[in-house]
């Protein structure tokens, strides 16, 4: 307890420097508006529903893509792994997608699928795709060749052998490119839904904004950051259970 | 009347290909048969082929000239009939002791019941009793080649593989590891073909030794190492010892060979 106090410190500091130089006005409100107030406009959000509305939407449109990009993504990278063909047609174009700026996909998005949630699950689908696909392949590359010719001297076919050896060594390198995957899907979550959208983390943010409500505004980009860290601590501890046989001593 | 052998190696050779850089003879013309029940160590500089010979006779690698036979039939892939135990273990580090040792019997459709009493069975036999729900990352060494070798009698083959299979240990549990598969191979007696460029280890453990020449791969010579190796002092023992030298001074050769090879 009193760890994880002096761990987030340098937090609280942060949060009273805020609110000294806004109470104080070593800068303007406008641009950083008190800490307090920023807390007072988010209970505003709360309790009259856009927060949770917006929420809901964003979130939706985060496990439709993300869960997609983590579904598909695997079956490409293993199967890249194990069988050449697959490898041999794919390799390229996800070499060539890689430094891809996925939010240079917003319009093309939202061209194909409109403004709505269609478009913003297809971009997080897309830019998380990548990273999980990679990591899939490099884990599923990296399978030992003792590993399967044991198993396949103890009667194993080959799908058997990829199921019962190759998913499961692959599986550190498949999640740590999934929690890649994961922080970047918040990103392309806001930036779609900051440039066009009706609902969303992004829309919130940018609405406000532009009407003039910083304190409301910076409730928001701190409740996406919040999110953000609150999703990437829960991963990791689904990875620590998942790899529980790793780190055993 | 002589027993027909229950492997018979028919003039293999085999190409050695790299990922880059030129293909490499590895194997040259060998011929080879061990009957059933046999303990036969393949020595032999390092590079010199008896890693890849031990692969093929366990259907790892395909056969490109000649035949390999294992009870008349030739191989063509990996069965439950050819364990193998390598050298640096190869468990599954997602499966506990236990898990590793299963495994095989799954694979082999045995119930349940039977499958979880042999597993212990095999894991006691091994000493390991006691850590079978330890994960391999928590096992030393030894106990890691103990669980492998657990794994691969638990699922009953009829011949053991094994590739240099105390090659990565120390000194200490080496020479306990020996003494233990000696114990175990007396209780439960399968054809081994024991890869080893270790001469005392060879002679040790072994009823013959095939000696390997450096690269290409040939069999050189085959010394018959059959002796009772029930002498706590085995290595003081005569026969041990003119055993050793012998094998020692035909393997000399062949490694300065070697030596001569890889820094030319």
């Amino acid at each position: 307890m009193t760890k994880t106090l002096i761990r987030y410190l340098p937090l609280l500091i942060l949060a009273l420097v805020w609110e000294m130089a806004a109470r104080f006005e070593w800068v303007s409100t406008t641009a950083l508006p008190p800490l307090t107030d920023v807390v007072r406009a988010w209970v505003e959000l709360l309790l009259d529903g856009e927060l949770l509305r917006n929420s809901a939407s964003s979130l939706y449109r985060i496990g439709g893509g993300l869960g997609l990009s983590i579904v598909i993504g695997t079956v490409l990278g293993i199967g890249m792994a194990w069988w050449k063909p697959v490898n041999v047609l794919l390799a390229p174009i996800v070499e060539v997608f890689y430094p891809v700026p996925k939010s240079a996909l917003i319009p093309v998005t939202v061209i194909w699928l409109g403004y709505g949630d269609g478009s913003k699950i297809l971009l997080i689908f897309l830019g998380c795709m990548v990273p999980v696909t990679i990591g899939a392949f490099n884990g599923a590359r990296a399978s030992e060749q003792v590993m399967v010719w044991s198993a396949r001297s103890m009667g194993a076919g080959k799908l058997r052998v990829l199921w019962d050896v190759v998913i499961p060594g692959a599986m550190p390198e498949l999640l740590n490119g999934i929690r890649t995957a994961l922080a970047l899907s918040f990103i392309l979550l806001v930036s779609s839904e900051l440039v066009v959208a009706q609902k969303g983390f992004g829309f919130l943010i940018g609405s406000l904004g532009a009407g003039g409500s910083y304190d409301a505004m910076y409730a928001v980009v701190l409740t996406v950051a919040f999110l953000g860290f609150a999703a990437d601590r829960a991963y990791l501890e689904i990875v620590r259970r998942t790899l529980a046989w790793r780190s055993v001593t | 009347m002589q027993e027909p052998a229950q492997i018979v190696v028919d003039n293999i050779s085999h190409l050695y290909r790299p990922p880059r850089g030129r293909e490499v003879l590895a194997l040259d013309a060998v011929s080879l048969e061990v009957r059933q029940s046999e303990f036969i160590a393949l020595l032999g500089p390092s590079g010199c082929g008896k890693s890849t010979l031990l692969y093929l006779i366990g259907g790892f690698l395909p056969v490109e000239k000649g035949e390999i036979r294992v009870d008349g039939k030739a191989v063509a892939g990996p069965g439950p009939d050819r364990g193998i135990v390598f050298q640096h273990f190869a468990l599954f580090p997602w499966k506990t002791v236990r898990g590793n040792v299963l495994y095989g019997l799954e694979r082999q459709g045995m119930a349940k019941a039977e499958r979880e009493k042999r597993a212990m069975d095999y894991i006691e036999l091994v000493g390991l009793h006691g850590f079978e729900d330890s994960y391999p990352s928590q096992l030393s060494g030894g106990m890691k080649q103990r669980a492998a070798i657990a794994r691969t009698l638990a699922f009953d083959p009829k011949i053991l593989l094994m590739d240099e299979p105390f090659g990565a240990l120390d000194a200490q549990t080496r020479g306990l590891m020996q003494m233990e598969l000696l114990r175990i191979w007396q209780r439960t007696p399968k054809t081994v073909i024991f890869v080893t460029h270790d001469v005392q280890e060879a002679v040790l453990l072994s009823d013959r030794v095939a000696v390997m020449s450096a690269r290409p791969g040939r069999i050189k010579t085959i010394v018959d190492t059959k002796f009772d190796k029930n002498d706590p002092d085995i290595f003081k023992n005569k026969t041990f010892v003119e055993k050793v030298d012998e094998i020692w001074n035909l393997v000399k050769d062949e490694a300065i060979k070697a030596q001569g090879k890889r820094s030319a």
